[in-house]
């Protein structure tokens, strides 16, 4: 036992540096070198903040900062539960319906090719200024991918699993509920995962558009204002917005897929 | 074909009849592509003939489906990946709408096929075989009459298909069913069978019926008999005449 903990010791470690102290030395060193790159050449700060600024700033304006970063989570959610749940339900039906599937995924498509930054506007113009376009957006940002992996979800299912439930006599419910929505699952959690940041970027360039509030409204406001501290304050707040999305949407899928075989340790 | 199942006659193929005595452990033996996969399907109503008509307990295959009357077992084990070995197991009963009653019953058969202990582990916490023993059990929790077997060990490495033939025996002599068994390995069906059907290449027909005059319980020793060579020799000949053919 002793002898075991001791051999067991210096390998847990290394996992943990390689885990957590490799990826933050990396992390570490470019925010390093971005720094003393600012300081060596004297780049002013309205050009390209330091790091140090940037913290400063994050710190100073964070009253400014939370209030506007709760509109642009509550547009990112709600577009994530709209876009998603929609996608979900269309991909159900058109699993269940070849007809329907011919007829609407063209449109689906079509819908994709429509380049975002056209479309805010249109959205803009036609659900007004409040959290509905932005929502609107950030749910047809994630609806396309999560539609397709949905689909490709509920159709990987084995032909001889098909077999074995044609044998049983299973009614179609039970088909759908027992074998293709357990493994379309997770087909559907890298369509989440993809959608966490996606939504988040979808309800920032909605802001751009037209808001008065939201992370998108303060980056326009910061960069009109050349207050370039904040501009990058409001970028990283952003993006750890879309990380922590993207965290908790991985911890529900150990939850919920937890019959997936761990990775085994290198 | 007809097959009389202990739940009355099975017709598959037009020109040729086989009666199948209640217990009795029948192989279908056939080279690739001669329909002795698609024979199955007909009979557990995985398909429908195009022509022609098959009853399964004087009724149509559909409905000694519906009343459960055979257990199928697939080439792969087809387990549920995100079910432990116990809730593959109460999966029949599950759709049937009477699981609550099934669990003690299920632990019986995970123990009668091996595996007592490993009904919480996963899919992929399973070997090969051990699978496949998960998948017998799930298909005997219905109490079928006839059990219809896909080349139910032919992915298996040679070792654990010897094993698993004599867990299957052993298996078959406490259930009692009755065993329709597809392969394409001679010995497989001598060492298994009451009777080897050798069927022809397409169209398929009977080839061959061979009665296996090898006393039981077998053991792996009976590979070594003369006899038992004299009837896989036997099966063979009809297969070559059958390769020369096509």
């Amino acid at each position: 036992m002793t002898a075991a903990g001791v051999r067991a010791a210096p390998d847990e470690s290394w996992r943990l540096v390689r885990r957590f102290g490799l990826p933050a030395t990396g992390i570490l060193g470019i925010l390093t070198a971005w720094e003393l790159a600012i300081r060596a050449f004297h780049v002013p700060a309205y050009l390209v903040p330091a790091p140090s600024l940037i913290a400063r700033t994050l710190v100073e304006e964070w009253p400014t900062i939370q209030r506007n970063v709760g509109a642009t989570l509550i547009e990112a959610i709600g577009g994530f539960i709209l876009g998603n749940g929609f996608a979900v339900l269309l991909a159900i039906w058109f699993v269940h319906s070849p007809a329907v599937e011919r007829t609407l995924y063209p449109v689906a498509v079509a819908v994709r090719t429509v380049p975002i930054i056209a479309i805010a506007p249109i959205l803009v113009l036609l659900l007004g200024n409040s959290y509905a376009p932005k929502i609107a957006i950030a749910a047809l940002i994630s609806f396309f991918p999560t539609l397709v992996n949905m689909v490709r979800g509920l159709e990987a299912v084995e032909a001889s699993a098909l077999e074995l439930m044609r044998v049983l006599s299973a009614t179609r419910a039970q088909v759908f509920f027992k074998l293709r929505l357990p493994s379309s699952l997770p087909f559907l959690f890298s369509a989440l995962k993809i959608a966490t940041a996606a939504c988040v970027i979808g309800a920032i360039v909605a802001e751009w558009v037209g808001a008065d509030r939201g992370l998108g409204y303060l980056i326009i406001v910061s960069t009109f204002e050349f207050r370039t501290g904040l501009l990058y304050a409001t970028t990283a707040v952003g993006s750890f917005l879309a990380l922590v999305f993207f965290l908790a949407i991985e911890v529900l899928e150990r939850l919920v897929v937890s019959w997936k075989p761990g990775t085994l340790p290198p | 074909m007809t097959f009389s199942t202990p739940a009355g006659p099975v017709q598959a193929l037009a020109d040729a009849n086989l009666a199948i005595r209640p217990g009795e452990f029948v192989s279908l033996l056939g080279p690739s592509g001669c329909g002795k996969s698609t024979l199955l399907r007909l009979v557990a109503d995985i398909l429908t003939p195009t022509e022609g008509r098959i009853e399964v307990a004087g009724e149509p295959p559909e409905v000694a489906r519906r009343r459960r009357v055979f257990g199928f077992v697939f080439q792969d084990a087809t387990l549920l990946p995100w079910r432990s070995a116990l809730q593959n197991l109460l999966l029949p009963l599950e759709i049937g709408g009477d699981a609550r009653r099934g669990r003690a019953e299920a632990l019986a058969l995970l123990e009668l096929v091996g595996l007592r202990g490993f009904e919480s582990a996963h899919p992929w916490q399973l070997s090969g075989g051990m699978r496949q023993r998960v998948a017998i059990a799930r298909a005997l929790i219905t109490h079928p009459q006839v059990l219809l077997m896909d080349e139910p060990f032919g992915a298996l490495d040679e070792i654990t298909r010897e094993h698993m033939n004599q867990e299957l025996l052993r298996i078959w002599a406490a259930t009692g069913t009755t065993i329709l068994f597809v392969t394409h390995s001679s010995p497989e069906a001598v060492f298994l069978s009451d009777r080897v059907v050798v069927l022809s290449a397409r169209p398929g027909r009977v080839k061959l019926e061979l009665p296996v005059a090898l006393p039981r319980p077998r053991d792996p020793g009976v590979k070594e008999t003369v006899e038992f060579a004299r009837h896989t020799a036997a099966l063979r000949r009809a297969l070559e005449s059958e390769g020369g053919r096509r």
